[in-house]
């Protein structure tokens, strides 16, 4: 029997959906290796003890919980420090956290001060007795690799979206703990925070993403592209590496191998032909739909449905139709 | 005091071409590497070319880089020289192991008595995807670390870096010495001139074995991943966005 501490990630002073499934993770991690206890750290400026509730719903046994107002900016030393003091502390088979920006920052770190292996970006783990192995993507999504880890404790990062935020309620004690580092005294100072698209959620979250390419012909034509996530409700905007490129769209919206990787229920696909580059940061959503002129383009191997077509002339016709077949079910 | 300099260190994997299709070893455990065109990774181009940029603007400093792996890396650390760094150093492995932690612990150990002002890696490598090894060594070394970062200016003894986040960016300042994992966005790699070919020739690359200490994460077993079938074309233009949305509803049931 071997508890799992997790980092349970927050954005302001809400949870992130990667916490969560993070917590799911280290549930069903603890059990399979006889039962022990899942405790969840959450860190930030204000408020955090009321995240305890949905942790414990999705299976933290204990909710670890340290504020400071000098939280309110990515404290990476200090919460880095306070997750691998903890983990010296208690026995621990594993610190999970989110393959999320700061996961990918926080991870490396905290393997590094408990000299702990480390598996990033882990899609699934199995555990017998004390062999621990992990699958990753390796290759940008084109090689699956499994990785053998031995020794106690392992850190692991699990990719957003690959383990689901599944319920295990259970009533999590919560308990204060200090930090072991003065997070206001960061070595690395955050100045400022440039918040990308208003109003949408993360391309890592989406359930939903409309994406566009060249073959949208000039920067203002996102404006169709953004319509058409306005129809769906909620979706995300994503851009080719070529669009980003040209400066039509942030680098941040970047689906593709040298940007985000991502795997929402439904991804669409609008003028983007289907470079290799572009399909290994997609090529695991759910419903893939391509719109494109060129009929060979190798999107459409990749999509479930295709539209032979202007995607100018496609996209206002799409949006119409999305728009009505959600206000009729609704 | 004039314009500071800084001493950088560029810590560079050789990867596969991305584009490449990829076949499974006999082994089961590893790619089939016959074939396949190798050479600096995509992010660690990106930190060769922002040293540099970092050192021809201040006028002097210098360029050093590093790569873990057997006597083939020798080829892209003589590139690295040809774009420009002034001379190598090979931490002489037999392969470049998966647990990163290890490959962190052989860097640290050259680096820790290098006096380098900033140690630049790509923020992760195409073949693990897995962004450790350079925060790993950040801590290592004790180093201020920041990872993923699309621009960096250095002066006067700081640093000062925009972060690449989820849909957002973070704008930070640190202190140097620091370790500073790059993003795409920094600087597009130069091509080495002819010049810089045949100079790289004449600079010093340094062999020495790589201390990894224990290993404790090893690949088991690698696969291709299950291909998607293949789809439809519902129809042309306009006219089959009716039978789409239609298919989304009752088919995908997306919508």
């Amino acid at each position: 029997m071997a508890n799992v501490l997790v980092y349970a990630e927050t954005r302001g002073s809400a949870l992130r959906k990667v916490a969560l499934e993070a917590v799911s993770a280290a549930r069903s991690l603890a059990d399979s290796t006889g039962g022990g206890e899942v405790h969840a750290l959450v860190a930030g400026a204000a408020g955090v003890a009321a995240a305890a509730a949905q942790l414990g719903a999705h299976g933290a046994d204990v909710v670890l919980t340290a504020e400071s107002p000098a939280l309110a900016s990515f404290a990476r030393e200090a919460i880095a420090a306070t997750l691998a003091e903890r983990a010296r502390q208690g026995s621990y088979r594993a610190v999970v956290l989110g393959f999320s920006a700061q996961g990918r920052d926080l991870g490396p770190r905290v393997a590094a001060k408990l000299d702990a292996p480390i598996a990033a970006d882990v899609v699934a783990i199995e555990a017998a007795g004390d062999a621990l192995s992990v699958k990753h993507p390796g290759y940008a999504n084109k090689v699956i690799l499994t990785l053998a880890i031995s020794g106690a404790p392992v850190v692991l990062s699990v990719r957003p979206g690959a383990f689901g935020a599944t319920e295990s309620p259970r009533s999590a004690r919560t308990e204060n703990v200090q930090l072991s580092a003065d997070p206001g005294a960061e070595r690395v100072t955050v100045k400022e925070v440039v918040e990308g698209a208003k109003g949408r959620p993360d391309l890592g979250e989406a359930e939903v993403i409309v994406a566009g390419g060249r073959g949208l012909k000039a920067a203002e034509n996102f404006a169709l592209v953004e319509a058409l996530a306005d129809a769906f409700g909620n979706a995300a905007v994503g851009a080719t590496r070529a669009v980003t490129d040209d400066g039509w769209r942030p680098h941040s919206d970047q689906i593709g191998q040298t940007g985000r990787q991502v795997s929402p229920r439904l991804y669409v696909a609008l003028g983007i032909s289907g470079a290799i580059q572009h399909l290994a940061g997609m090529r695991t959503s759910g419903t893939i739909v391509a719109v494109n002129k060129d009929k060979d383009a190798p999107i459409f191997k990749v999509a479930d449905y295709g539209i032979v077509g202007d995607v100018l002339e496609v996209l206002p016709a799409l949006t119409a139709a999305v728009a009505a077949a959600r206000s009729a079910g609704h | 005091m004039g314009v500071s300099t800084v001493k950088i260190a560029v810590c560079i994997k050789r990867t596969p071409d991305s584009e490449s299709r990829f076949r499974i070893a006999a082994s089961g455990a590893t790619i089939d590497e016959s074939g396949l065109k190798f050479d600096i990774d995509d992010f660690a181009g990106y930190a060769v070319e922002a040293a540099l940029q970092i050192n021809e603007k201040s006028g002097g400093g210098e360029t050093v880089v590093l790569a873990v792996g057997p006597d083939t890396v020798q080829e892209s650390l003589r590139k690295a020289m040809s774009m420009g760094a002034d001379r190598a150093v090979q931490l002489k492995a037999d392969a470049v192991p998966a647990d990163g932690l290890a490959v962190a612990r052989a860097l640290a150990a050259e680096l820790t008595s290098g006096g380098f002002d900033l140690v630049l890696f790509g923020k992760h490598a195409f073949d693990t995807s897995a962004g450790v090894v350079g925060t790993a060594t950040a801590e290592l070394l004790g180093l201020p670390c920041v990872t993923a970062v699309s621009q960096l200016d250095v002066a006067n003894g700081r640093g000062s870096a925009r972060r690449e986040l989820e849909g957002a960016a973070e704008l930070v300042e640190f202190p140097l010495p620091a370790v500073v994992t790059i993003d795409e966005g920094v600087a597009r790699p130069r091509y080495p001139s002819l010049k810089g070919i045949m100079a790289a020739k004449k600079k010093p690359l340094e062999t020495k074995p790589a201390q990894l200490g224990p290993v404790r994460v090893t690949v088991q077993k690698a696969e291709l991943p299950p291909e998607r079938a293949a789809g439809r074309i519902v129809g042309e233009g306009a006219a089959a966005v009716p039978e789409l949305v239609r298919l989304l509803q009752t088919e995908a049931k997306v919508l």
